[in-house]
């Protein structure tokens, strides 16, 4: 067996920072959209360890994994630091015979994370979305838009943002924030 | 360094604080806390510009945003100068640079003056009378001139060196303008504790407080409660205090949008932040404090420099200390005229007369006067002045009670104040597409019913009196923040007066022979306005474009309600029946890079990049834009052109093996138990007895039933397809698929995932490709038995899990290797490794598109155009015709759809076998009919075949597929034409034994 190369992502390592935001890339991993009605959703909530959210725009998270509800039928599931094959094999065998779509976009997108006490207003220069924690609080996650590429923001902390972003996006993304961090002497 | 026109002391500048500056290239200097307007007065200087039309010397009509005449150009640097600024909102820093405009040589002689002594030549509508013939001049001869005359201040001529930055933001209540009713909103509105942002247009909050030295508030003077209020409001961590910001438009849902000048006051500036920053705010109220605007008074040469408005001059001396005249003259028709006139008279300044345009005037202010010894004389009207390049003289009239004029003099001034009462700051409110209403005691429009969640106090409501204002701020920002607060403000202050005129003066001169300007920026006169209406305008819409009136870049907040007094007067209607013009976004000027943000240069657009795209760039690639997509279009070598390139490219593939980045071709996965059914119903093609491990070429329509988009397509699983799409057309692919499901089928259990950018997709093609990649592979037989044309399997290559399909868009035998995008860049290097033995060429998008258009392979968007059906584009074969439906499939059956004689692809040889057709061209029967000729179709594409060695075309040709072997033409320019052979559209290998090879 030939041995695997390794992955190659679609942004450097590097770590942005600024006075009170900084910007870093996410641990790589796997990545599934999960589709399917709430019968398949039942079966996953126990397949993948996290009960999938059935409230709009909120996430879950067990033992390292998420699931970040997009859609009334759709999840996107996030497995940091896991083997895609390995966990989609995991999963299919646990899912039985009700109709479901589990794809893989392990490598559609990546992911950056802002945090500190600016990451809101850094994300108010190309989210038109009201972050405020009373209206956008700590496990809220939508499909929405930064600048002019397509996002999927979550909140995780107080001061901390996940964005997952299609990998082709993904440096228009950095340095849209870049370029928002820059007065805050990033 | 002669401080002549400061006062002694006071006012919000800082005496210690110096800063050098020129205008025109005269040195000067100011204080810090100094606009570029104050600087000048307290200088001396008060000619300032030329007017816009007849280059008439002017000087600082106002102390605001409202000014009409003081508009210079700053400059930083050579690639920094912005023009049209108001000198009344330029704040100085240390080695500002100002320039005077539309003058030249030079501001005191300016050879633009002649259009002031040939004005009677340029009436009203002057161009549209004038320019009429002869008619071909209009282009070539008028419009360049009169474009190069025109306009004032230049553009800068280099690109922007600033920085802009936007911000979205979100709030309970938004108050516009810090005067004393927004104070006092944002105050209310903070106490509930919601989120409120208070913005202003000046450098500093308090709005007519800061210049106030005359009134208490809550048992303190003015500016202490003022100092007081900010203090407590920026303690609070849900307020956001915004000066030097601007709300310039009001949009609908209250979504606003404020520009705050973060830099341009600043020496130098912080390279870290945007000049400017364009805030887009949603509010859920907003309480509008945007307070009144002075009007000036409508009389013969009005606007000489030395003529001001009243409660500017006040402004200059009590906030900038800086002493506007020698000798000054009031005319007022209400009392705050005299508020001026007394804080002038207190700083030095000699009160040569007050005209009081009222008959009986009385009250306090008056009684003020008369006791500092002011000369007033009531039933007054100015009815001229003179003076060029600064006032020199006034002359005064009285009007007897019948509005006769007599008793004229002259007093001799350098400044003349005008106090013609106040207008109303409702262009926001307006904006919102609230209703304005004619208060007849205020003379003025107000704000009336609110279409959005807007509420107006203060003077912007017309409520005057200080007291009243504070009141009402406090209880609309209380209401806008969902409470009933209320609040009695303990106010020592002089009772509000109401009083203004409309209109023009009365004046004993010869009305064809002055002028009294109405709007100052865009030199429009009383005269102009009665003309216009003598000339049978009646809409006020209309006499507002034909005199151009209101239409300069200050928007005509000065001129606006003297328009529509003099209209009412002229027309002998009310001023409710006159009408009223629409306010539109912006409030004031607002540059171009507020709106552009980040969005230029390499952040315009994202721009996408596929996982090889490193390894292009490597090789010298030169790339297309293909929608936000960079690809690879040929790879030059050894100073190769793109001819020669896609020359050896081409051969390189049907003779041996070419590497192609297929990367950006759009991906959806379809999975669940009804995918098959789900394709059936969207593409033309039949899915169910597709098998496993299969594809087929698909094809999608619109309703309508023409060629939308198309791919190949592959099963993974009984219950899982690989969909592809062309590269522009993914996305609105899976709309259109998410579409259906949701609305139309919501009962099919099928579900669909972009996969676009999961997958690199590295295209080998040409006969040696097996032989490249069977040593990479593993668990996969590349045979043609095992893996024949138009099937796919799954395994592994280079130890990397991948999707293989065995297509081929080339006509040779030919792979596309899907592997997860992250090893894309490590694949390709492999493949390209094992490929250099058998010469293993890459080729771009432009060697793809000759190599497909040798075997007839349509290129959607370039062979279809959204009126090609399937079988114009001889694909037939491709429908599933026993399926029940599928999208667009009705649209088929249609007559008009089957008509023989519409257009289909062929494909098209040139006569002389050398002439390499034009993409685009038309192609007729006859060469020699007339013009307009009868086309029968035109040229799709068109190149000069590598593999065969003469040129090829695709074409779209009326009954095409009837005409194989008919010699048609080509017209060209010139008179010259092409002869060509239609033929059928698959030129190279038509058997396709090498693509099943």
């Amino acid at each position: 067996m030939v041995e695997r190369p390794a992955r190659l992502p679609a942004l450097p390592a590097s770590v942005i920072g600024a006075d009170g935001v900084t910007l870093s890339p996410a641990p790589d991993g796997a990545r599934f959209v999960f589709r399917g009605p709430e019968g398949a959703a039942q079966a996953a909530d126990e397949a993948w360890g996290t009960p999938l959210s059935r409230v709009a725009c909120r996430a879950t998270m067990a033992m390292g994994r998420a699931a970040l509800w997009l859609g009334p039928d759709e999840w996107l599931l996030l497995a940091p630091g896991e083997e895609p094959e390995t966990v989609a094999a995991q999963l299919a065998a646990r899912l039985p015979g009700i109709g479901h779509a589990l794809v893989d976009v392990s490598h559609r997108q990546t992911a950056l994370i802002l945090s500190g006490v600016l990451a809101e207003t850094v994300l108010a220069g190309g989210n038109p979305l009201d972050l405020d924690i009373g209206a956008f609080p700590v496990g809220m996650c939508t499909r929405t838009l930064l600048g002019k590429s397509e996002i999927v923001l979550w909140r995780t902390g107080r001061e901390t943002f996940h964005i997952e972003v299609w990998r082709s996006f993904a440096p228009y993304v950095c340095e849209f924030l870049r370029e928002h961090m820059r007065e805050f002497g990033g | 360094m002669s401080d002549a026109f400061r006062t002694a002391s006071g006012g919000r500048i800082d005496r210690a604080r110096r800063l050098a500056f020129t205008f025109d290239g005269r040195a000067l200097t100011g204080f810090a806390g100094d606009t570029l307007a104050s600087a000048l007065i307290a200088n001396g200087v008060h000619l300032v510009g030329r007017s816009f039309k007849y280059h008439r010397p002017r000087g600082i009509m106002s102390a605001g945003s409202d000014e009409p005449n003081a508009l210079v150009t700053v400059i930083r640097d050579r690639a920094r100068q912005a023009p049209n600024l108001r000198a009344t909102q330029v704040e100085i820093y240390e080695g500002l640079t100002a320039i005077s405009q539309n003058r030249w040589p030079s501001l005191d002689f300016d050879i633009g003056g002649i259009n002031d002594r040939v004005s009677p030549l340029l009436p009203a509508g002057f161009y549209y009378k004038t320019f009429m013939w002869p008619r071909g001049f209009w282009e070539k001869v008028y419009e360049p001139r009169i474009r190069a005359a025109a306009g004032l201040g230049r553009v800068p001529e280099g690109p922007d060196p600033d920085r802009y930055l936007q911000r979205n933001a979100h709030c309970e209540v938004l108050v516009i303008g810090s005067g004393p009713a927004g104070l006092a909103a944002a105050l209310a509105a903070a106490e509930s504790g919601g989120r409120v942002i208070l913005c202003d247009e000046q450098n500093e909050m308090g709005g007519s407080l800061i210049a106030d030295h005359t009134s208490s508030i809550a048992g303190k003077p003015a500016a202490v409660w003022v100092a007081e209020t900010l203090a407590q409001l920026t303690a609070m961590p849900r307020v956001t205090l915004l000066p030097r910001t601007t709300a310039f438009g009001y949009y609908p849902h209250n979504h606003l949008g404020l520009v705050e000048r973060v830099t341009d006051h600043l020496a130098t500036p912080d390279p870290g932040q945007p000049r400017e920053r364009l805030w887009q705010v949603r509010a859920k109220e907003v309480v509008l404090a945007s307070g009144a605007i002075e009007r000036p008074l409508t009389f013969p040469d009005n606007d000489r420099p030395g003529i001001m408005l009243a409660d500017a001059a006040h402004a200059y001396v009590t906030r900038y200390g800086a002493i506007p005249g020698g000798r000054a003259v009031l005319a007022t028709a209400n009392d705050s005229g005299y508020r001026a006139a007394l804080a002038l008279h207190e700083a030095g300044v000699e009160i040569a007369a007050v005209a009081d345009l009222r008959q009986a005037p009385s009250g306090d202010w008056l009684d003020a006067a008369r006791r500092a010894g002011l000369l007033v004389e009531t039933g007054a009207t100015v009815t001229g002045t003179t003076g060029r390049m600064r006032l020199a003289s006034v002359s005064l009239a009285r009007v007897d009670g019948e509005g006769g004029v007599g008793g004229t003099r002259e007093i001799g001034c350098d400044l003349l104040l005008m106090a013609g009462g106040w207008t109303p700051s409702v262009h926001l409110f307006s904006q919102s597409l609230g209703k304005l209403r004619f208060d007849e005691t205020l003379q003025a429009y107000v704000p009336g019913a609110a279409p959005q969640r807007i509420r107006v106090a203060g003077a912007a409501a017309g409520i005057y009196d200080l007291g009243s204002a504070l009141d009402s701020g406090f209880s609309a920002g209380a209401a806008a923040a969902g409470g009933d607060g209320k609040r009695n403000f303990v106010v020592v202050a002089a009772a509000a007066d109401t009083g203004s005129v409309l209109g023009s003066l009365p004046h004993d001169r010869d009305p064809t022979k002055v002028r009294a300007f109405v709007d100052f920026q865009n030199d429009s006169t009383a005269k102009d306005l009665k003309l216009a209406v003598r000339e049978g305008f009646r809409s006020v819409e209309h006499v507002k474009r034909y005199t151009t009136t209101g239409m300069a870049t200050d928007q005509g907040k000065t001129s606006n309600m003297p328009m529509l007094g003099i209209l009412s007067e002229a027309q002998g209607k009310t001023i409710p029946e006159v009408g009223f013009t629409t306010f539109r976004p912006p409030y004031t000027p607002t540059t171009f890079g507020n709106f552009a943000g980040t969005a230029r240069g390499e952040q315009f657009d994202p721009v996408r990049r596929t996982p090889t795209h490193a390894w292009a760039v490597s090789q010298g690639a030169v790339f297309e834009d293909v929608g936000l997509w960079k690809r690879a279009r040929y790879f030059p070598q050894r100073g190769e052109d793109m001819h020669a390139a896609v020359l050896r490219e081409c051969r390189a593939v049907r003779a041996g093996v070419g590497i192609f980045d297929g990367s950006t071709l759009g991906k959806i996965e379809v999975v669940g138990p009804d995918a098959a059914e789900f394709m059936n119903r969207m593409y033309v093609n039949p899915w169910t007895k597709l098998g496993t491990g299969r594809c087929r070429y698909g094809i999608m329509l619109r309703e309508d039933g023409f060629v939308m988009d198309d791919g190949v397509v592959g099963r993974l699983a009984p219950d899982r397809f690989h969909v592809t799409t062309t590269t522009g057309g993914a996305a609105a692919v899976l709309n259109m698929m998410e579409d259906y499901l949701q609305t139309e089928w919501p009962d099919l259990r099928v579900w669909l995932t972009s996969a676009t950018e999961q997958w690199a997709v590295i295209a080998v093609q040409g006969p040696a490709a097996r032989a490249v990649l069977e040593p990479l592979v593993e668990g996969i037989d590349l045979s043609a038995v095992a893996l024949p044309h138009m099937a796919l399997a799954e395994g592994t290559i280079c130890g990397v899990p991948t999707r293989l399909f065995r297509v081929s868009f080339t006509g040779e035998l030919g792979f596309e290797i899907n592997v997860p995008s992250d090893y894309g860049q490590a694949v390709w290097e492999a493949v390209y490794a094992a490929g250099i033995p058998h010469g293993i060429t890459p080729y771009g998008t432009e060697s793809m598109h000759v190599l497909r258009a040798e075997k007839g392979f349509i290129i959607v968007g370039q062979e279809t155009d959204g009126t090609v059906t399937p079988d114009d584009a001889g694909l037939t074969w491709a429908v599933g015709k026993a399926k029940p439906d599928f999208v667009g499939k009705r649209s088929l059956s249609r007559s008009g759809m089957m008509d023989a004689n519409r257009k289909q692809l062929v494909g098209l040889m040139s006569a002389d076998n050398v002439t390499v057709l034009e993409e685009g061209v038309q192609i007729v029967a006859d060469p020699n009919q007339p013009v307009p000729m009868s086309v029968l179709g035109h040229v799709t594409s068109s190149y000069l075949s590598p593999s065969l060695g003469h040129p090829i075309a695709l074409a779209l040709l009326a009954g095409g597929r009837a005409r194989h072997g008919e010699t048609l033409h080509v017209p060209m320019p010139g008179g010259r034409s092409i002869a060509v052979q239609v033929v059928p559209p698959v030129f190279y290998d038509p058997e396709g034994t090498r693509l099943n090879g």
